[in-house]
């Protein structure tokens, strides 16, 4: 069996506590830079829109989040009369554990020894560590749903039943991208991808196979985490708070801790799985400090270019973002599929199916163009509900 | 590694017989809380519950592509699936255990429960059923586990991979073309005359639309439009399409 080579000779205390040492660790650090990304996140924001931004706590305001958390904890915890006691307490704590296990697989440096047992910098890296990252986004779903079902009111429940539509749909999409890096990379595991990536940054998988991948996984893991512009959840205008509008104090405070801390464990799934992970040039001063640094580097210009969708784009309409996800996302990653498994296969096989993927694409658009077109010629005009989409 | 006879549970080790304790104990409270809770959401979870015990046992199994597929799939879509249809339909709420809703339930399900049993006793113990014990060890060989089951897919098994695959499609169309609303196809003898009715009717996007036909009690006289409609189909796409028609079909007369 492949695997973790930190297992490769029996386990003893020096393993386990190796272990438990870098679970305390990157549990720490995701914690402390959820913090900073709520304050960088309120910064840039404020920066792009010629405002200042949290100023008071701290230094350039960098303990507002702090402050913040503080005073979440300290407010009265509310449990709605109608609500469904069980589960309504439940839900947050469904929304943060996925949050954190996903980080467990991303690999954030390379292969450190540690008294004389080899050790991969990252949490775990199990055999299907990239299936992980599904795995968990699937149980994310599991927070949204069941908070806004648990509140007993009707907003949060269309909140929720929204967003779980949403994020079913966009994870096929997540799905699809995925098994493209799998079928570059030739394995499941989060190590051997980044591996597979390195040394020179043509072989990063935003490059092998082409950019549209990464563009796909980009914004569905943007609409599976609802950040904006698809953060429907909680379309204010629409429905309140959205799936959390029951939750007060520390319960809220989860689901909030939960947001942004998939907002950074994503951008680091896009860096492992398309930019090489903590590849980059290194230098011999300290040899295992570099990777770190090119993988936070990395991750935090993809948290960058979250906020600036962010402050960038408005929300969009629940159908166009159903359009979006199942008429254009899917379709394009599906056909993509089939060109990367046909490049791999051989090149001109490759280029033979995106010939034929391009005549069948414009062909459908052709009939639908045509259907829609006789059927508009064939009846009256349709008036009110159905009459589009 | 191996399964099956309790003597070789002994010759586990430790670690691997708390976490199979743990896990089986996990299973069995869920399937316990499946059937014994009374609210179906609260029996939906428990299922989930032990979704993820037979998860951690196929880890412990050194299955972990199955692992995967097991969560994803079962409780990333299926679960998922009833829970909408739950919180959808309104069932929320607690069932009277104590009626019967098919004569004869109770025991036609015993029977076929002990007949499974039955089934599962035999397939581990005994060998007549497909000549060879249903578990035989460990994966051995060159090449990891994921691969191994990759190369099976799509070498020995790949006709009934591809034929159930093609089955799954069909469903799906299937399914959709029952779903689908009929309003835009069929001819609308009072398109012109609809008063009134179009701002309380749902306008047709998303589960907002579905849930507030639900709310529309008259399933009776749905029916009766779709009736009187001389046979467009609209009573049997549900009562989405049937809800909606209403105040069209009956306002003209």
């Amino acid at each position: 069996m492949t695997g973790d080579p930190l297992f490769a000779h029996g386990v003893g205390l020096a393993v386990v506590l190796i272990v438990i040492v870098k679970a305390v660790v990157a549990f720490v650090a995701l914690l402390v830079s959820t913090m900073l990304m709520v304050w960088f996140e309120r910064k840039v924001i404020s920066d792009m829109q010629d405002r200042i931004g949290p100023n008071r706590a701290g230094p350039f305001g960098i303990l507002q989040s702090l402050a913040d958390g503080t005073k979440l904890f300290f407010k009265e915890d509310l449990l709605p009369s109608r609500a469904e006691r069980v589960v309504f307490r439940l839900a947050p704590f469904v929304a943060v554990v996925p949050a954190f296990l996903v980080f467990a697989v991303v690999p954030v440096g390379g292969v450190v020894t540690i008294a004389h047992h080899v050790v991969e910098l990252q949490v775990a890296d199990p055999p299907m560590g990239i299936l992980f990252v599904l795995v968990m986004s699937s149980i994310a779903v599991y927070a949204t749903m069941l908070a806004g079902w648990s509140s007993g009111s009707k907003y949060p429940l269309l909140g929720a039943v929204r967003a779980s539509a949403q994020m079913i749909s966009y994870e096929a999409v997540i799905g699809l991208t995925v098994v493209m890096v799998i079928l570059e990379s030739h394995s499941l595991s989060t190590r051997a991808i980044v591996e597979s990536q390195a040394q020179h940054f043509w072989q990063w998988n935003v490059i092998r196979l082409g950019i549209v991948p990464f563009v796909l996984f980009f914004i569905a893991s943007t609409a599976e985490m609802n950040r904006p512009p698809f953060d429907l959840v909680e379309g204010e205008q629409e429905l309140g708070g959205g799936f959390n509008t029951e939750y007060s104090s520390l319960r809220f405070a989860l689901f909030y801790l939960a947001e942004f801390m998939n907002t950074i464990t994503m951008s680091a799934v896009a860096v492992t799985l398309f930019f090489g992970g903590p590849d980059g040039p290194g230098f011999h001063v300290v040899r295992w400090l570099w990777p770190i640094l090119w993988f936070v580097g990395k991750t935090t210009i993809f948290c960058y270019v979250q906020v600036w969708i962010r402050a960038a784009l408005p929300r969009l309409r629940y159908d166009q973002l159903m359009d979006l996800g199942w008429k254009r996302m899917i379709p394009l990653s599906l056909g993509w599929l089939l060109i990367v498994a046909g490049v791999i296969v051989s090149v001109s096989w490759g280029f033979a199916l995106m010939g034929a993927l391009l005549v069948g694409a414009v062909l459908v658009w052709q009939a639908a163009r045509l259907g829609r077109r006789r059927r508009l010629a064939g009846l009256e005009p349709v008036t009110g509900p159905g009459a589009r989409g | 590694m191996t399964p099956g006879a309790p003597a070789l549970l002994a010759s586990a080790t430790i670690p691997d017989a708390l976490t199979f304790a743990v896990a089986a104990v996990i299973c069995v409270v869920g399937a316990l809380g499946v059937v014994l809770m009374r609210n179906p959401v609260h029996a939906a979870l428990s299922l989930v519950m032990t979704l993820f015990g037979i998860a951690v046992l196929f880890v412990e199994e050194d299955a972990q592509f199955l692992a995967a597929i097991q969560v994803i799939v079962y409780t990333g879509a299926i679960v998922v699936l009833f829970l909408f249809v739950i919180m959808l339909l309104g069932v929320d709420r607690r069932e009277r255990v104590t009626a019967d809703v098919f004569r004869g339930q109770r025991v036609v399900a015993l029977g076929l429960g002990l007949m499974v049993l039955a089934e599962v006793v035999l397939l581990a113990r005994t060998r007549w059923v497909t000549g060879a014990r249903s578990a035989t060890g460990a994966l051995e060989g060159p090449g990891t586990n994921v691969a191994k089951l990759g190369r099976a897919v799509f070498t020995a098994y790949l006709v009934p991979f591809e034929v159930t695959s093609a089955l799954l499609v069909l469903a799906v169309v299937g399914a959709v073309v029952l779903a689908r609303r009929p309003a835009r196809t069929e001819p609308r003898r009072g398109a012109g005359a609809s008063p009134g009715g179009e701002p309380g009717t749902p306008s047709g996007e998303g589960p907002a639309g579905d849930q507030a036909s639900q709310e529309v009690p008259h399933a009776g006289d749905a029916g009766g439009a779709g009736r009187r409609g001389g046979g467009d189909g609209a009573d049997q796409v549900g009562d989405g399409g049937g809800a909606r028609l209403e105040p069209e079909e009956v306002v003209p007369r």
